[in-house]
């Protein structure tokens, strides 16, 4: 095996790599998942107005 | 002093308040260095003040200083906020800030000395380097207890880029500064030309990446929801945004090195992976502003989202610029000139301190009892973004002009193949762009005098009916 099949090995690991992540993240099946996710910072009031809110 | 019955504000507060300080010390060792670029008499010939001593202690204070302590004082706060769950220990918090703040004295002191290790970004020599990984340790071992102690099942995206920059940042540090000590204040890298080069600009451009990208897109995706009050445009493309960034970053080091004995295929791997970042790196700006949607009025009344906003144009500005300095042709007119300088100002001054102040502004109140960016005055934050903005503006465009016209000046060659300018030339011709910088930088200065000076008024004022309080009790 020489260097050049190396770097289209590396190319294509990256590219397979690259698709794993974007199927992970836009998967039909995790959509409420992260739907909730992203409103975590706003999940903490209860516990934050304990302090704030006197 | 206010204290929060779940959260450790108190840790949150010294670091953020240390942010102010360090920012301005730090931007003034830059004011004065960038006057000594304009006028060279205003080195009078004491080695502790050159140019030379002094510009290491301008970036050390302005990033580790500046930006370690906004990282430092956001990552605690965002972790607990987050992870709805106290810090995992006060008591190794409380060792964080203060081991931190002794490696900033001690590298004020040494600095100007002429202590170095002579790597960039990385001078300070190896006993300060061994506390340095101590504390980091403590800061990793704080973040992650508090993450793995947390009451909400998922982690929120601001962590991971925290947890990357952590992580990142621990092995960047230590294998950069590998060296063989001579005496207490003199060591020698063990890494050797070109591999110590090599190696020196993979510490060196991750620091950019994981230190001063990925710790503050922490933060960004943690504030820009909050101040806009609603949540991220899209989480989805957040993680891809992580997991693209924090894999292409580290590949990005040998475009600092562009037609040098580094092996050309090296250099090519750098270049390309360069451009192949101003993906991920959009992606991530376009998911920030974009959270703006439906809600774009916001930004007429609110000088905090301002702040947050146009941070995120100034880091779309510098990771497009990125890219096209890092393309070697590009590369053989803009090396060794000011428009690196230019490039990392943008990044510097309009990505990471715009975005720290946008975030301390909505942080501080809290933080002192109040409500989010409750702040002593509205209309100084204002006054401060308009300071902040326009020196950006000032010192980048100056930037540009020298960069360019010093890169065509040094390349212009007569007919008959002598060089048409002498060095000295592009030196006097870059005079009015030293001042214009100067100015741009003073402005920016002034700005931060002023947020100083609103939080000290924002802490009485929380002070104030604390005391209120008690009589009316």
């Amino acid at each position: 095996m020489e260097m050049n099949d190396l770097r289209g090995i590396a190319t294509i690991f990256c590219v397979l790599a690259f698709a794993a992540v974007v199927f992970w993240a836009y998967g039909p099946s995790r959509r409420d998942y992260f739907e909730k996710a992203g409103k975590l910072p706003f999940e903490d009031t209860e516990v934050a107005e304990r302090g704030e809110e006197e | 002093m206010y204290e929060h019955p779940e959260y450790n504000y108190k840790v949150v507060r010294q670091f953020s308040i240390m942010t102010v300080v360090w920012g301005i010390v730090g931007m003034l060792v830059g004011i004065i260095i960038a006057a000594q670029l304009a006028w060279p008499e205003l080195n009078p010939g004491l080695p502790w003040f050159h140019f030379g001593r002094l510009r290491p202690l301008h970036t050390n204070a302005v990033i580790f200083a500046f930006g370690g302590c906004s990282l430092m004082a956001t990552s605690f706060y965002i972790v607990q906020r987050t992870c709805q769950v106290r810090l995992f220990s006060d008591g190794l918090a409380a060792f964080v800030f203060w081991g931190w703040q002794l490696v900033i004295v001690l590298a004020v002191i040494t600095l100007p000395l002429g202590m170095t290790s002579s790597k960039e970004y990385a001078e300070l020599e190896w006993p300060i380097d061994i506390l340095l990984t101590v504390v980091w340790v403590a800061y990793g071992i704080v973040f992650f207890g508090t993450v793995a102690r947390r009451k909400t099942q998922h982690i929120y995206v601001a962590n991971w880029f925290f947890s990357a920059f952590i992580i990142a940042v621990a092995i960047l540090h230590v294998f950069n500064s590998l060296a063989i000590p001579v005496t207490l204040t003199k060591s020698y890298s063990i890494y050797s030309g070109t591999v110590d080069a090599m190696v020196q600009w993979w510490y060196g451009h991750n620091a950019v990446g994981f230190f001063l990208t990925a710790g503050f897109l922490g933060i960004m995706y943690y504030f820009v929801p909050k101040q806009a009050n609603r949540p991220l445009y899209s989480y989805r493309l957040s993680v891809v945004h992580f997991w693209s960034l924090i894999a292409i970053y580290v590949w990005a080091g040998p475009h600092h090195l562009h037609y040098s004995t580094l092996p050309d295929w090296i250099q090519s791997v750098g270049m390309v992976m360069s451009l192949v970042l101003l993906a991920p790196s959009w992606g991530g700006m376009i998911n920030g502003i974009m959270t703006l949607a439906g809600a774009w009025d916001k930004l007429r009344t609110d000088p905090i989202l301002k702040f947050l906003v146009v941070s995120l144009s100034f880091y779309g500005m510098a990771t497009f610029e990125g890219p096209m300095l890092a393309i070697k042709s590009v590369n053989a007119l803009s090396h060794f000139t000011d428009w690196t300088i230019g490039h990392v100002h943008s990044g510097a001054l309009g990505w990471v301190a715009m975005v720290s102040i946008g975030a301390m502004y909505h942080m501080i109140p809290i933080l002192f009892g109040r409500k989010q960016g409750e702040m002593y005055s509205k209309k100084l934050i204002d006054v401060h973004f308009w300071l902040s903005t326009v020196g950006t503006v000032l010192y980048i465009a100056s930037m540009w002009v020298n960069g360019l016209m010093q890169g065509l000046m040094w390349r212009a060659v007569n007919t008959d193949g002598t060089l048409t300018y002498s060095f000295a030339e592009s030196v006097e011709a870059s005079y009015p762009g030293y001042v214009v910088r100067l100015i741009g930088g003073a402005m920016f200065f002034s700005g931060m005098l002023i947020m100083a000076y609103n939080v000290w008024k924002t802490a009485q004022l929380s002070s104030q009916s604390a005391a209120g309080e008690e009589v009316s009790a």
